[in-house]
């Protein structure tokens, strides 16, 4: 039993008749960690999630979690637990009642699985709320229900679908920082679906990126920012120039680019279409000349000492050791 | 403040349009129509002892009421509401049963699914005399006894099934599949899914199933008449009587029989009041 993993599919697949949803996906997450899937609506990364859990059957190939091959097992002998979209908290239970069902279905007595239950609601710090309906819980209260409902199950493998996708943009960087802390505190894995890069980005010990079917390129969100490995990705998760060098494609990140005279380096000529102040930097985004999209993130004091305007020609420049080639996608 | 400012003309006006009143009228000649010949049964149930079935009222009395439980010839409608009751409630029970195992077998769509379901509620568009008359030959054809808890039953049941499977998808419709895979990832099982998640989330609608299938079986006419065999039900009995004898004793039974339902109703009302009470009251003490 290797104990390194908790999670290992090995070139799983899934078919809905004719058209494959999941091609033949191999990927090891190591114990203990963060794991986020992320790509485009369609991609695969929710059915993956589902087939982990056992809500979706795998077509072929196999599910490890911590060395057991679970592909055939039902969801609650898998040692996971699920966190669905929106919750699915069950609209007729008290939160207690709702933390408190798994321990209900396997015949804990009414005292034992409510104080176990309300020691779960403690932890995600909602045991004041222990008499409500999800109905009379905000959007962030309930997540936490949901979450003290899962982790009652004790699973090895957390699965979070789109967790924060119901939640203001304020709420959801906090629930981050909360979830962050949680699974680092539990020492147990989770696995998040996710489309935004950010979300993946500023949680993600590992990031999993994939599309068609397929996962593109799997890293720390460091390696994956620092090293796309194809146009798809270095669009995907943003702030990445793709653009025509000498050997094909190569990608250099916007905020190592700077407008401005041609020097030595590479360079690419275009005209400025517009131009984002975001605080601390100013994106100027560009049409070049050679028929593509470029932009600069450029510090704003920088960019206030020589500024631009939509309309202006513009010259783009990077240094050499900032781009690298992309294989082609 | 407006100085000189531009014309209001072409401003939205805070008058009612001329076809508000148009419409208005309509509708309070609608509600006329619906209920004025309702209201003039109730009010000539209590017609006075020597008045007939039409106005003027000559006095009031309750001698009407009366004359339902006196032997003679009112002698059948006690018995025979009775017999309504219990046909109605037994349609209700096998409408729920069925149509709620069809709205959750229809969730997915299977091969087939489109030809069963129009199969399914055809019969609502079918004329309901025919289908009564078909039945009762179908009996006589095989030698049966028609009956109230056989001919009659299966008659009403091809009336409260489509109209009970409809009802049921509706409230289907809502359902979030999530639910159950929540519970399924919670280790119930599929028994424990149905009785703890399934059957709890639907039960309004299924109470609202229950009750419109009484009602349809209730005051059903055209498929019972042919199927009824020898005793009849409420509405048959009412027919009969309308045909050989007028008297405000009539009105009287419609405004009785209209009590009821309204009863039926106030108890279900109140009961699920005090289901919403009673958890408004727990969230009370928790708060």
């Amino acid at each position: 039993m290797d104990s390194r993993f908790d999670v290992e599919l090995v070139s799983v697949s899934k078919r809905y008749g004719s058209t494959l949803a999941v091609d033949a996906i191999s990927l090891r997450i190591p114990a203990a960690s963060y794991c986020c899937l992320l790509g485009p609506s369609g991609c695969g990364k929710t059915t993956t999630l589902r087939m982990i859990a056992g809500h979706e059957a795998i077509s072929s190939g196999d599910i490890l979690i911590r060395g057991e091959n679970v592909s055939d097992l039902a969801p609650i002998r898998r040692g996971t637990a699920m966190m669905f979209q929106s919750y699915a908290l069950f609209p007729h239970l008290t939160c207690l009642d709702n933390v408190a069902f798994s321990l209900k279905m396997r015949g804990v007595g009414k005292a034992e699985r409510h104080a176990k239950a309300l020691e779960f609601l403690a932890l995600v710090q909602m045991a004041d709320f222990a008499q409500r309906l999800p109905a009379q819980l905000s959007g962030g209260q309930q997540q936490r229900v949901a979450l003290a409902r899962a982790l009652i199950m004790r699973p090895k493998v957390l699965l979070l679908d789109e967790p924060l996708s119901a939640l203001d943009p304020f709420l959801r960087i906090k629930v981050r920082e909360e979830l962050k802390r949680l699974q680092r505190e539990l020492g147990i894995t989770f696995i998040h679906v996710t489309h935004s890069q950010d979300e993946a980005m500023a949680m993600a010990d590992m990031m999993v990126v994939m599309q068609d079917g397929h996962i593109r390129q799997a890293g720390s969100p460091r390696e994956v920012f620092e090293r796309p490995v194809s146009p798809f990705i270095a669009r995907f998760i943003g702030s990445h120039n793709v653009l025509n060098g000498p050997d094909g494609l190569i990608a250099v990140r916007a905020d190592r680019c700077r407008l401005g005279p041609a020097g030595d380096g590479p360079f690419v000529t275009g005209r400025v279409t517009a131009v984002e102040y975001q605080g601390a930097m100013v994106r100027v985004a560009m049409a070049t000349d050679p028929g593509s999209e470029a932009s600069a993130l450029v510090p704003d004091r920088e960019f206030y000492a020589d500024p631009v305007a939509p309309g202006d020609p513009a010259t783009l420049t990077w240094a050499e050791h900032d781009a690298h080639a992309l294989m082609d996608a | 403040m407006m100085v000189g400012g531009p014309s209001r003309a072409g401003a939205v006006s805070e008058k009612r349009p001329w076809t508000f009143y148009a419409l208005g009228t309509l509708f309070v000649a609608y509600m006329a129509f619906l209920y004025g010949p309702m209201i003039v049964i109730y009010v000539l149930s209590f017609q006075g002892e020597n008045g007939g079935v039409t106005f003027p009222m000559v006095g009031t009395s309750l001698t009407w009421f009366a004359d339902i439980v006196k032997p003679g010839q009112m002698a059948n409608i006690p018995v025979s509401f009775s017999r309504s009751v219990a046909l109605a409630s037994v349609v209700s029970l096998l409408t729920v049963v069925f149509s709620v195992a069809a709205g959750l077998g229809f969730r997915r769509r299977f091969p087939g699914s489109g030809v069963v379901f129009y199969l399914a509620v055809a019969s609502l568009v079918m004329p309901s005399l025919l289908v009564g008359f078909g039945i009762g030959m179908g009996f006589q054809f095989l030698g049966l006894d028609t009956g109230l808890f056989t001919s009659a039953l299966g008659a009403q049941l091809t009336w409260t099934l489509p109209f009970g499977m409809f009802a049921m998808f509706a409230v289907v419709n809502r359902f979030n599949r999530a639910w159950e895979e929540a519970a399924a990832d919670l280790g119930a099982s599929a028994f424990q899914r149905l009785r703890y998640i399934t059957l709890p989330i639907l039960l309004p609608g299924i109470l609202g199933v229950a009750m419109g299938a009484f009602t349809l079986s209730y005051d059903e006419y055209a498929r019972t008449t042919l199927t009824i065999g020898q005793n009849n039900t409420l509405p048959l009995e009412i027919y009969a009587l309308i045909s050989s004898a007028t008297s405000p004793t009539l009105f009287a039974i419609g405004t009785l029989t209209t009590g009821g339902s309204f009863l039926v109703i106030a108890i279900t009302l109140i009961l699920v009041m005090r289901m919403q009470r009673r958890r408004n009251a727990a969230i009370l003490k928790a708060g």
